[in-house]
């Protein structure tokens, strides 16, 4: 028997690194000797802390919001009486849990299962085969298989793999390069992040293999520094490979070399964009220039290199040990094999979801994610971050794959998936986009630089009621002009959240600005927290629980919430005995 | 740009950095072309921050213009060109802690600690900084201080928490003073 924690970053948010102390001291008090693994994320975020017991026989059981006294309960049932601890019990293979059950694994094909500080675990689930697979064949043997499994770029574009590796191939120059994007800038999407902490052999091998169809003797990973662990892990791993000749001079006896480096970010959105990646890697401020000449032809230091991200790398050891065939089997007629998204906001299990391409969003959101927290309705799922969209429950029956996901006007994005609810306010998340990419804007052009101000303002005074007749014309006008003028990705994608909560969500815009309202109750300047007086039974517990002590009040008489300085946190609806109910929003 | 600096060197002069902890950084990366960002970071992580007199000196050391030196520095978010306090609070602002309402969090903390966002409070404890999503949505709303993160908050928690640090500090304090 074997115990194995999930250590990757939210797993230790949420508190693991306490629950292996806990464990250890608890298993040396039992006088118990098993081995305690650690292991990635296996993407139940919403049950971090896990905690795996492994029978001998390979049987597995995962309990899950691990506790300190969850743990002694374990120890004493499961680990020394073999009785299931069945009230914490989140996974067994007897009782599958719903959010694994429907998902099917490739590029997270180790994560939560291995551990990612040891090669040997990798290895003995067939890492490095593809690698040693790979240097038996052609270059163009490689392309053509990647080809045939119709991998396309899981970074945003869904730019076929296959082409840019045989066109970086293809052109002229004695050195090329690999790149791999791990700069995830999409806030609200962890899914490379997470790849990188639970499996960096994956990414390692699937750029080894680039590397080798390619011509390219050098890799480097541009990862964000925000992501310290992952750094750390993939430096384990790359010192790990090299020891044993995976990676370096004369990998696997053969004469192909291949090195991979890593570089930080530092910080800045736009550094996802390639051409503005390049430039940062070459040490100067990470501003996207005119495409052509692409990085194919024209990359780092001038040389040809090919860009791809994490997640798409991830897959290329599968699709060349398991062939391209299997990998275009899964999936739908444009869009194969799976597809990683970082399951997150108003949904009961959020996490990291691997799901076959063509999937509807409807059973990613209920059949896995379990639906919408509290039982409240669903408005609306954004897809592709600051570049996507809004997506209404309408069309909640679009498969997931890049075409249908784009003719709703969002994008396919990274894999960020944020569902919102009816107390999410839609203009506020226009809003909450736009302030992100105006402040993330390099500044280049100026229809991106002071088009996404303009539009910011806009929208900033209808959250404020002070939307004028006309903001949604001037909006999707200068929606229109932004778009066009503006020279890479982020520009052009921009008005994306303005424009689909503004296609399927007129209406509220409409209420903020004729008649003053918010109909998600979410827009500070337009409501006001009150207390009923016939209500109000004097408990007090409103005002201590109000971050800022605006709620004065006494004995016998309804508390007053003080207006001025009341910050609309809505603590105190929230406090409020439910008998009494007696705070109002406006 | 000289006469900019120069002025606020005057009001730098008081903690004028160590140049010379720099040194074995500038040996490495003096050479490689490209390894601008790079010298910053471990500037940053050396000095905490990166004051003007050691921008100048780095654009001296490895042959860049002083300009193209501050052009990359206030580039990058990560870069902070103002010291920073003992405590720095991360509190997220992506997509899924915002809509589940980080932003009255930001309110709350900013009453409580009476500085904006990218501040440091006068007696160098807390700085106060957004950030777009530290990768544990589900635990949003989240915020991480000094590495740990905190989650899932309301105005409130945030608050006691940030309360709870303060009172640590008051008490190891006069502990010392005891002592
Ligand atoms: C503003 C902007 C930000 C981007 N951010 C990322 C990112 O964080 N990660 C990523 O892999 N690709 C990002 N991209 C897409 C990259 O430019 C590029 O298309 C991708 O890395 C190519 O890899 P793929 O073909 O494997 O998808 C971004 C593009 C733009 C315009
Ligand atoms: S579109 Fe915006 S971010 Fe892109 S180059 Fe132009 S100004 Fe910079
Ligand atoms: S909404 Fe928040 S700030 Fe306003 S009175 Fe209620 S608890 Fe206090
Ligand atoms: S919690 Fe409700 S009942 Fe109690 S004082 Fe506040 S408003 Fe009145
Ligand atoms: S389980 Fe690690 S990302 Fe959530
Ligand atoms: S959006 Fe806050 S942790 Fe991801």
């Amino acid at each position: 028997m074997k115990i194995r924690i999930g250590l990757g970053s939210c797993g230790i948010a949420a508190g693991a690194l306490k629950v292996m102390e806990v464990l250890k001291t608890e298993l040396d008090s039992h006088n118990l000797k098993l081995e305690i693994q650690q292991t990635g994320c296996i993407g139940m975020c919403h049950n971090e802390p896990l905690l795996d017991i492994i029978e001998d026989n390979g049987q597995t059981f995962t309990y899950g919001k691990i506790t300190e006294k969850i743990i002694i309960a374990i120890i004493k049932q499961h680990v020394l009486e073999g009785k299931l601890v069945e009230k914490h019990l989140v996974n067994s293979c007897a009782n599958p849990n719903d959010f694994l059950a429907e998902q099917v694994r490739v590029a997270l094909r180790n994560c939560g299962i291995i551990d990612p500080e040891q090669i040997g675990h990798y290895i003995d689930r067939g890492g490095y085969e593809a690698l040693k697979k790979a240097i038996t064949m052609s270059s163009e043997g490689i392309i053509e298989e990647i080809k045939t499994s119709g991998l396309r770029g899981r970074g945003g574009a869904g730019f076929p793999t296959w082409f840019k590796w045989n066109a970086t191939r293809n052109n002229p120059g004695e050195i090329k390069h690999i790149v791999c994007n791990a700069d995830e800038g999409d806030p609200g999407a962890f899914m490379d992040r997470s790849v990188l902490e639970s499996d960096p052999h994956s990414v390692l091998e699937g750029m080894a293999i680039a590397g080798y169809a390619i011509g390219a003797a050098e890799g480097i990973i541009y990862c964000r520094a925000e992501y310290p662990l992952a750094i750390r892990r993939l430096e384990i791993a790359i010192k790990q490979a090299k020891e044993k000749g995976l990676l370096g001079s004369n990998i696997l006896g053969s004469p192909f070399a291949f090195d991979i480096r890593i570089k930080q970010g530092a910080g800045a959105f736009v550094c996802g964009e390639e051409t503005a990646l390049i430039a940062s890697l070459e040490g100067e401020r990470g501003m996207p220039r005119l495409k052509p000449p692409f990085p194919a032809q024209s990359g780092y230091w001038g040389e040809p290199t090919n860009i791809n991200n994490v997640e798409t790398f991830a897959n290329v050891p599968w699709i060349i040990a398991e062939g391209g065939k299997a990998f275009a089997a899964m999936g739908s007629q444009t869009s194969k094999g799976t597809k990683v998204f970082a399951l997150a906001g108003k949904i009961n299990r959020g996490g990291l979801v691997e799901v076959p391409m063509g999937l509807s969003l409807k059973d990613v959101i209920y059949k896995i994610g379990g639906g919408i927290k509290e039982n409240r309705n669903f408005k609306a799922v954004q897809l592709g971050g600051p570049s996507g969209g809004c997506i209404p429950a309408a069309l909640l029956d679009t498969p997931v794959e890049y075409e249908s996901i784009t003719a709703t006007g969002a994008i396919m994005g990274s894999g960020g998936m944020v569902v919102m609810d009816e107390t999410t306010c839609m203009v506020d998340v226009a809003r909450f986009f736009l302030d992100f990419t105006q402040k993330e804007s390099c500044g280049k052009c100026v229809q991106c630089r002071i088009g996404t101000k303009r539009m910011l303002e806009i929208l900033e005074r209808i959250c404020n009621g002070e939307g004028q007749p006309g903001d949604i014309e001037l909006l999707h006008e200068i929606a229109l002009k932004v778009g066009e003028g503006s020279l890479c990705g982020l520009g052009q994608s921009a008005p994306n959240p303005v424009l689909t909560t503004i296609r399927y969500f007129q209406e509220e815009y409409e209420a903020h600005i004729n008649e003053k309202k918010c109909p998600a109750m979410q827009c500070k300047a337009l409501i006001t927290y009150r207390i009923d007086p016939d209500k109000c039974k004097s408990c007090s517990i409103c005002a201590k629980k109000c971050p800022v002590n605006c709620i004065k009040g006494e004995k016998k008489k309804p508390y007053v919430i003080d207006q001025n300085e009341c910050i609309k946190c809505g603590n105190c609806m929230e406090v409020c005995p439910t008998k009494f109910n007696a705070v109002i929003v406006e | 740009m000289l006469c900019k600096c120069e002025k606020e060197d005057q009001n730098q002069a008081a903690d004028s950095p160590d140049l010379s902890m720099l040194d074995e950084v500038l040996d490495e990366y003096r050479s490689q072309a490209g390894s601008l960002v790079t010298v910053l970071q471990k500037a940053q992580d050396l000095y905490g921050y990166l004051p003007l007199t050691i921008l100048r000196h780095i654009a001296e050391e490895m042959n860049i213009k002083p300009a193209q030196v501050y052009g990359v520095a206030t580039f990058y978010t990560q870069f902070r060109l103002t010291p920073v306090g003992k405590y720095i609070i991360h509190l997220c602002q992506g997509t899924a802690c915002h809509v589940n309402s980080s932003e009255p969090i930001e309110t709350a903390l900013i009453q409580e600690l009476k500085i904006k966002p990218g501040e440091t409070t006068p007696d160098k404890l807390f700085t106060l900084t957004n950030v777009a999503c530290l990768g544990c949505c589900s635990l949003a709303p989240v915020m991480m201080i000094n590495g740990q993160a905190y989650g899932p908050l309301n105005p409130n928690k945030a608050v006691s928490i940030v309360k709870d640090f303060y009172a640590g500090e008051q008490q190891a304090s006069e502990g010392g003073e005891n002592a």
